[in-house]
């Protein structure tokens, strides 16, 4: 029997808590800003003006085809040369994840506003609204009510892929755990509680998610 | 106030709209039908720049169209147009689709924009729906429900793509009647419908269409009595089988 110290966990539960705090800030920030920008570059792309749709499809083409870890350790280095001064690394990493999840977010928002009949378009023109205001009023709404589904399940994707800061020293969940894990020699403990953590809350999530996809497609 | 003088239009390489021309004075309604394919929907799509065309000029009450220097979203706010979708919006309720327009393009205020609603939600017969979503409401109430929104634009002239074509039948003369009504209240209509029974009634003008072409434009006793055409009879001996 091996010996399974749950005291390990529950001294270190308010320092994991921190830990869980920044995981979901991090998480809840950079999916509010990649699906605003996914979705301008959705309307960039689907725009029928060259450059618009060469900016868009160049931006899918490049973050898609990079390993998300290269890119957070990449910004952690090249957002402070940019701005020309100090950026601490939650906002880097909160730069990266935005830049690279909003590729996979103009993908979602793309195939939802082409579920959008041209009719729905022409409805808001014929009233007199101009692009934006269709856009904002008419096509959108339906667009991300849709796709609600598939943006949460990329959101919970994004939440488990915010582990991955660890590379640039930002203590959130996953990195709290290696902490104390390492500090007080209970690897077993911490790990397994850890993961069981991430699979409660993950796994929660995507029932959810079914069963709002059921609501919204009856 | 609408003149249509030789538009044509191509989808590519195919000659949709062939030298289309005619005229639709104040207080006129002309019916406009023809096969299916004809290009009768991208006609009346023209006439407020939802398709644009290639050659030729419309302008309504003496503004261009195709204009370059045209505001096209100011001139279509003065011009309803009704689908045979409906096209209602399905994430609001049946009074915020009648608002939208309304307190986005005109600039009412919410009061103004829903007293003016229920106005028309009572001219067209839906008084107490408002409230509803398009999903609850029956064919034939959404359609009214779109036509009221067209309304409340306050339109000089209105535009109907086959509005009863996507209706069971016991409810196109529902919205038959508010159309019919809408004619007598001096609006100026372009009709696009197989009605026939409605052309008769209430046409002052008929246009037949066949393969992009403008085939005939008759006032409405002389397009039923004596059709030069050919194809317009062909045509209407099929349809008023029916
Ligand atoms: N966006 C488009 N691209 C290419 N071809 C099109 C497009 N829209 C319509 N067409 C073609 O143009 C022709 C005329 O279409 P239109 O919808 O105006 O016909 P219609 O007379 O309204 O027919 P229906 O009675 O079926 O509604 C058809 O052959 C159609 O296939
Ligand atoms: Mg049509």
């Amino acid at each position: 029997m091996i010996d399974f110290d749950f005291n390990a966990i529950i001294r270190n539960l308010p320092y994991l808590w921190q830990g869980m705090q920044l995981s979901l800030l991090l998480t809840g920030l950079a999916a509010a800003g990649s699906i605003v920008l996914g979705t301008i570059l959705a309307l960039m792309r689907l725009s029928g003006v060259r450059l618009f749709q060469w900016i868009g499809t160049a931006w899918v083409n490049f973050f898609r085809s990079l390993p998300l870890l290269l890119v957070i350790f990449w910004f952690y280095f090249l957002v402070p040369m940019v701005v020309q001064r100090q950026v601490d690394a939650f906002n880097s990493a909160l730069i990266g994840f935005v830049l690279f999840e909003a590729a996979y977010y103009c993908e979602i928002m793309r195939s939802g506003i082409l579920s959008i009949s041209r009719g729905q378009a022409w409805a808001g023109y014929a009233l007199g609204l101009r692009y934006s205001q269709t856009m904002r009023y008419v096509v959108l709404p339906q667009a991300f009510r849709n796709m609600l589904p598939i943006l949460l399940t990329q959101t919970i994707i994004l939440f488990q892929d915010t582990s991955l800061v660890f590379v640039v020293g930002l203590a959130d969940f996953m990195t709290s755990a290696v902490t104390v894990a390492q500090r007080d020699s209970r690897l077993l403990e911490l790990y397994t509680f850890t993961a069981l953590v991430y699979f409660a809350m993950c796994y929660g999530a995507s029932a959810y998610v079914k069963q709002l996809q059921k609501k919204i497609h009856r | 106030m609408i003149e249509i003088s030789n538009i044509n239009k191509w989808f590519g390489s195919f000659h949709v709209l062939k030298n289309c021309s005619t005229q639709v004075a104040k207080g006129e309604v002309v019916v406009i039908c023809g096969p299916s394919g004809s290009g009768k929907s991208t006609l009346i799509k023209c006439v407020n720049g939802l398709e644009p065309f290639q050659e030729g000029t419309i302008t309504v009450n003496d503004i261009s169209v195709g204009g370059k220097g045209t505001d096209l979203s100011k001139l279509r706010a003065h011009i309803g147009m009704v689908f045979q979708n409906f096209e209602l919006f399905p994430h609001m309720t049946a009074m915020q689709n009648i608002c939208l327009g309304q307190t986005k393009v005109l600039g009412r205020s919410t009061t103004e924009a829903q007293d003016r609603a229920n106005a028309l939600l009572q001219r067209v017969g839906l008084g107490e729906l408002g409230y509803k979503y398009p999903a609850e409401l029956s064919g034939g109430q959404q359609q009214r429900v779109a036509i009221a929104r067209a309304l409340a634009m306050d339109p000089i002239a209105m535009l109907f793509d086959e509005p009863t074509s996507a209706l069971d039948p016991e409810m196109i003369n529902e919205v038959l009647d508010v159309m019919q009504e809408l004619a007598r209240s001096g609006m100026t209509m372009m009709v696009v419908t197989h009605e026939m029974g409605f052309a008769r009634r209430v046409a002052d003008r008929v246009i037949f269409m066949d393969q992009g072409e403008i085939v005939e434009d008759a006032t409405k006793d002389d397009f039923f009595t004596r059709s030069r055409s050919e194809r317009a009879q062909l045509f209407l001996s099929k349809i008023l089988q029916h």
